[in-house]
């Protein structure tokens, strides 16, 4: 479904703040895969991902979703196939618009947009239906400023937009990071929910490795803009937060590494 | 008073018509969250637009149309040096307005002011509006729907309809989108450059017909009449969004709300002036007004939220220490 080959990106280059943040990543995902990305700052993850988005052009390499070769479109040209959840709350909705509206933008996701009706009547009880499962209470408040809603609110707000489309490959970036402990477990169920439902394609970086563990099929760690441990099946079943330390300061040769993951 | 009063009609009259013109920068500085200061001379491009075609014979709507379409002309001028060459929305604004002096001043063929010939009267009846009817409706010369009141009045109604309508639909909501949030507008599928444009060019077309009006209403057109037109509309905005913002929750109420904050502009105006300001210090108090104006919000949110702020920030390192606690566990 999502077909990565040798990317490369660097910041600032020619400049001492030259920074390369992917070092020819590739990575094939399977349709209906789920797979978490892990690593500290600094090592890569929100670059690979802000890069499949189309946020900025790769330097090098080839991206291709579902056999299409997206490498060179825009970002709101790969939105008909992508769906996202950032980390910041405040970025995946419009506050100054109301709860439907947010809705009926993210429902016209991949259409040209006309002169027909912003939001019709059907889909509004369809909205409702949606928001219901969501257990928030949003179904009441259809029309309110998303800007009124908490942190958590718009996060599962946003995750309701990002898949209301089915979308062939969804972006999860540390959409609970922000969120407290209480409000982060239940978007992340939710986020579960949804996505064994639907059979999505998705990319989820979290900060947090026994969440990484728990959700996916898949689990991979990057460092130093590499994947530098790629686990999946029976072995990603049995993995635990402490074996996981220990195959990555294999990998990166050294126990420092250990704090800079669990304190990040 | 009695001065004042007498000259209150007139006030309105200005007012509505400028605040054509606001509605058109509400929609770029409120909806887009650009500021765009093509305005100054878009202003001024619908008034020579129209002076020149009407003088020259063709129709009053069909004059009208045209210095509409001038008027998105030069807003996607603007629109294309932001989205397509980069340049900042402000400085672009800039450099159209600077552009479009030359361009009205050619378009007038290169005088500073050009007249309507309203002494006579069969060309005179066949404006839309005009200073002598405010008069004239009152006195009985003419009819009293030819008030500028209640013509510029209706035209009003009919472009809030108009705005409110497209704003609803999937492309203005996806204009809306763009200017509350652009990252969310993009992953939405939504090419924020189009619609940035779109907006600029739907706002200067605005902002020229309300020149074309302003033209009518005054007999002619100069090439300094725009100047300061921004200020004059960021006014109408911000005196509509102060006084009505808790009354007027619907898209159509705030966009009138902008007209009635302009009509309020030209009475204050016209107050001040009537006490026997210099009329050349008008600028400066407009801007003083606006200046005042902007920084409330600002003032507000920094010494009446700064307690409020240092405990959600003392709450969200609560909420950190406590998921690190959790890996660590």
């Amino acid at each position: 479904m999502l077909e990565i080959k040798d990317i490369w990106k660097v910041f600032n280059a020619g400049t001492v703040n030259e920074k390369v943040a992917l070092k020819g990543v590739s990575l094939t995902l399977k349709d209906g895969e789920f797979v978490t990305v892990i690593g500290g700052n600094g090592a890569g993850k929100s670059t690979l991902m802000n890069a499949v988005a189309g946020v900025y052009p790769v330097d090098a390499g080839n991206i291709s979703i579902d056999g299409v070769d997206v490498t060179h479109l825009a970002e709101y040209k790969r939105a008909p196939y992508i769906g996202r959840v950032f980390q910041d709350p405040m970025m995946g909705t419009a506050a100054t618009m109301q709860i439907e509206e947010n809705l009926a933008l993210a429902a016209r996701r991949g259409q040209g947009r006309g002169l027909r009706s912003g939001i019709t009547k059907g889909e509004r009880e369809q909205y409702r239906e949606l928001l219901a499962t969501l257990g928030l209470g949003l179904e009441d408040r259809l029309t309110s400023k998303v800007g009124l809603l908490s942190g958590g609110q718009r996060q599962a707000l946003t995750l309701l937009m990002a898949t209301l489309k089915k979308p062939k490959l969804l972006l999860l970036d540390e959409h609970t990071a922000a969120l407290d402990p209480k409000t982060a477990a239940k978007v992340l169920e939710t986020t579960e929910t949804i996505v064994q439902r639907d059979k999505l394609t998705t990319l989820m970086i979290t900060h947090n490795m026994r969440d990484a563990i728990a959700h996916g099929d898949r689990l991979i760690m990057m460092y130093e803009g590499k994947i530098a441990i790629d686990v999946s099946g029976e072995e990603k079943k049995k993995l635990t937060v402490e074996g996981l330390l220990e195959m990555f300061s294999k990998v990166s040769g050294s126990d420092e590494a250990d704090d800079k993951l669990l304190l990040s | 008073m009695t001065g004042f009063l007498s000259a209150l009609p007139g006030a309105i009259s200005q007012g509505l018509i400028w605040g054509i013109m606001a509605i058109g920068v509400y929609l770029t500085y409120k909806i887009l969250d650009v500021a765009d200061l093509t305005v100054d001379g878009s202003f001024c491009t619908g008034g020579a637009v129209f002076v020149m075609l009407f003088s020259a014979g063709v129709n009053l709507w069909v004059a009208l149309l045209a210095a509409f379409l001038a008027g998105m002309l030069a807003g996607l001028v603007t629109g294309l040096l932001h989205t397509l060459c980069g340049i900042p929305a402000i400085l672009s604004g800039i450099l159209t307005q600077l552009a479009l002096y030359s361009v009205n001043m050619a378009i007038m063929n290169f005088k500073a002011s050009v007249s309507l010939p309203i002494m006579q009267a069969e060309v005179l009846n066949k404006l839309l509006v005009s200073l002598r009817f405010v008069q004239g409706a009152l006195n009985g010369s003419y009819p009293i729907w030819r008030h500028p009141i209640i013509v510029v009045g209706a035209v009003t109604i009919v472009l809030i309809a108009i705005l409110y309508w497209f704003f609803g639909t999937e492309l203005g909501a996806a204009l809306r989108a763009t200017g509350s949030n652009q990252n969310m507008a993009q992953a939405q599928g939504i090419n924020t450059d189009v619609t940035k444009v779109l907006g600029l060019m739907l706002s200067n077309g605005l902002v020229a017909l309300s020149g074309a009006l302003m033209c009518q209403y005054s007999g002619g057109n100069e090439i300094k009449v725009g100047q300061g037109a921004i200020v004059i509309g960021l006014a109408a905005v911000i005196i509509g969004e102060v006084l009505l913002d808790k009354v007027f929750h619907n898209f159509a109420l705030k966009l009138l709300s902008v007209s009635i904050g302009a009509i309020i502009y030209y009475i204050v105006i016209q107050a001040v002036l009537q006490l026997g300001l210099n009329p050349n210090f008008l600028k400066l108090l407009s801007a003083a007004v606006v200046a005042v104006f902007l920084s409330i919000p600002y003032w507000k949110g920094k010494y009446f939220h700064g307690q409020v702020k240092v405990q959600a920030a003392g709450t969200d390192m609560g909420a950190e220490a406590k998921i690190g606690g959790d890996k660590n566990a």
